[in-house]
């Protein structure tokens, strides 16, 4: 059952992450990336990550691609042109390399040297074993993501107000 | 439905013959099916409740012809809309236009799976639960906006990033104000916040603490901006976008539309009901076992004390929408974010501070001794 | 069970198409959206690092991952906003200011 779920959702994952790279149409690609993204979702269930897996849909398809979505229209980027094609041999280029580069992640994972899995303990994945690692060993980069957030807000304000 | 397909296994012979995997399986989808015969005919009987309430709030009678007292409209405007011509819009962005309304049901269709009914009917009792209703409710957006944005019709658009703006920024003094009530209970599972609250009303974490009556109503609030309705249906606004993301469609597709909307009712409402009002708590001590009552029994006796709770919030919803005018677009964000958002977070704090003082006693047990 | 390869290759595979993407496509959009989906190819090693060592630091890291990814995107796409008020593109060759 792991395996079917896992390469259904995976081959989903892969189409989708292809058509976001392939579609002309901007709106197109945001939508095949929630696509991607909610496998993921999935994925991270298989994986016994619950509460990742709901921060996953929650945040990125409910909230960074809705924005993603909001700048595409507000910017009604559909209309204008990009299809003209213009130094192909830069896009072959591109993607020779990206292929390269997948070859080499590939070699790297085969190397054998992974040790064995370790069983895994009670209530791995909770919201309540995330919290309490949050809250004691990760509780400075907690507070220095929150003043992150803090200045992304500050930021973004800033970046589009319309008079400078 | 764990329970059931547990129980199934263990009692049917029959299944032996086949791994248990796949007989979870069969039972989710038969789950998932029996669902659906709830949520639609629900959702349209909702429709036709809602109209006569308000034609009862507005002294005139309502829909009345089809069947006594007209109890078989939704019936009759259903066929109605499946059989009205599928009107796709030259200009529109085709695939995305029919896909639309399906996210959007199928959004507000799945947050049904980890709603509790009784104290055994639940699709999946999720230890994430609340957490997951509002992932997954959080899709809705990205079917408002599709919508919008593939009827390539300005009204539409407007609408549409007028529903996302709203629906995105009440979801913060939403989910800030279930906090509260995750403080108290440490769980977010929605059978455990349930059996952390008692019969009575004084064991609702209604009357839990102050805060935390506070909390229901800003979440209460907040969860009817999130399904759009008056007071906060400024991306419907009838009176100046027509009828706003859904304008161009009809038919099936519009059908959708409407039934996700009061399916979201009803999950506001229900969500409401299993936070703060105690669940499917029946408001008398049903003994098991003594008496001979079965534990089906109290299943049902808990089944039909949570739909009536669930249904007076619906009602409340129908009475605010037919009672209140509408907000303007700077009146609902100064009312979300200046408003809102401080409020929640005044609960947030004030939880956690009455928990340092007296733990998760209520003021009933305080005062009760 | 699927091993934790299996997982490595996915997540290897959904990182050099966002590379491919990144690239070669010239909208600026697009470009930022396939690094978010570089940034989750490489999530999805950190969880299935953690089920395999049984150890939660993996998940805090994505949580960590999330929280800049959603920091990126709110200033990434002011800055796209402001570009396209001032130049109308959001090519990524025509953007050339800080260019001599």
């Amino acid at each position: 059952m792991e395996s079917f779920l896992f390469y259904i959702f995976g081959g989903i994952a892969v189409a989708s992450a292809l058509l976001v790279v392939t579609r002309r149409n901007a709106v197109g690609s945001a939508i095949f990336l929630i696509l991607c993204f909610f496998c993921l979702g999935v994925l991270y269930l298989l994986l016994q990550a619950h509460f990742v897996a709901v921060i996953q849909v929650l945040v990125y398809a409910g909230a960074i691609m809705v924005l993603f979505l909001f700048v595409i229209m507000l910017l009604n980027l559909s209309q204008i042109e990009f299809g003209r094609i213009r130094n192909l041999a830069l896009k072959v280029l591109g993607a020779a390399l990206g292929v390269v580069l997948l070859i080499n992640i590939l070699g790297a994972i085969n190397r054998p040297q992974l040790s064995e899995g370790v069983p895994l303990s009670e209530g791995f994945g909770g919201t309540a074993q995330v919290g309490m690692l949050l809250f004691s060993k990760y509780l400075i980069p907690f507070e220095v993501a929150s003043v992150l957030l803090l200045a992304a807000i500050v930021g973004a304000i800033i970046l589009a107000r319309r008079e400078f | 439905m764990r329970y059931f397909a547990d129980w199934i296994i263990e009692n049917l012979e029959f299944t032996r013959a086949i791994p248990s995997e796949y007989v979870y399986l069969i039972i989710m989808v038969v789950g998932g099916l029996l669902l659906l015969l709830f949520v639609v005919p629900m959702a349209g009987a909702l429709t036709f409740v809602e109209r006569r309430v308000a034609g009862k709030m507005q002294s005139r009678i309502g829909p009345n012809r089809v069947g006594p007292q007209g109890i078989f409209q939704f019936v009759a405007d259903g066929v109605k809309l499946i059989l009205k011509e599928d009107i796709i819009p030259t200009a529109a962005d085709r695939r995305l236009f029919k896909l639309a309304p399906y996210i959007v049901f199928v959004g507000s269709f799945l947050t049904f799976a980890a709603l509790p009914f009784s104290q055994k009917l639940i699709a999946a009792d999720l230890n994430i639960g609340i957490l997951y209703i509002f992932a997954v409710s959080s899709m809705v957006v990205v079917g408002i906006i599709m919508s919008g944005w593939a009827s390539n019709n300005n009204l539409s658009l407007l609408g549409g990033m007028r529903s996302a703006a709203q629906i995105i920024s009440y979801e913060v003094p939403q989910i800030l104000s279930v906090l509260a009530v995750i403080l108290l209970t440490g769980t977010l599972g929605m059978q455990g916040t349930i059996k952390a609250q008692g019969w009575a009303p004084q064991h609702w974490f209604l009357f839990h603490n102050p805060f935390a009556f506070i909390a229901f109503f800003v979440f209460f609030i907040s969860a009817v901006a999130e399904c759009n309705r008056i007071p906060f249906d400024i991306p419907e606004a009838e009176s100046e976008l027509v009828s706003g993301y859904n304008t161009e469609y009809s038919g099936f597709r519009f059908g959708l539309f409407f039934l996700a909307e009061f399916a979201n009712v009803y999950v506001i409402s229900a969500v409401a009901v299993t936070l703060f009002l105690g669940g499917w708590n029946t408001p008398f001590y049903l003994p098991t076992g003594i008496w001979g009552l079965l534990p089906s029994a109290v299943n049902l006796a808990g089944l039909i004390t949570f739909l009536i709770k669930t249904f007076v919030l619906v009602f409340v919803c129908m009475w605010l929408r037919w009672t209140l005018p509408r907000l303007r677009v700077d009146q609902l964000m100064t009312v979300g974010w200046k408003y809102m958002v401080p409020i929640a977070f005044f609960n947030l704090v004030g939880t956690a501070v009455w928990m340092l003082v007296w733990g998760d006693k209520s003021i009933a047990a305080l005062l009760g001794g | 069970m699927v091993s934790v390869e299996h997982y490595l290759i996915l997540s290897g595979i959904l990182f050099a198409i966002g590379v491919i993407g990144v690239l070669t496509r010239r909208n600026a959009i697009i470009v930022f959206m396939c690094i978010e989906l570089m940034l989750n190819a490489v999530n999805l090693s950190f969880v299935a690092f953690a089920r395999h060592f049984n150890d939660m630091s993996g998940h805090i890291f994505v949580f960590m991952i999330m929280t800049v990814a959603a920091a990126e995107a709110a200033v990434g796409l002011a800055i796209i906003l402001a570009i396209f008020r001032n130049r109308e593109t959001v090519d990524v060759d025509e953007i050339n200011i800080m260019k001599w």
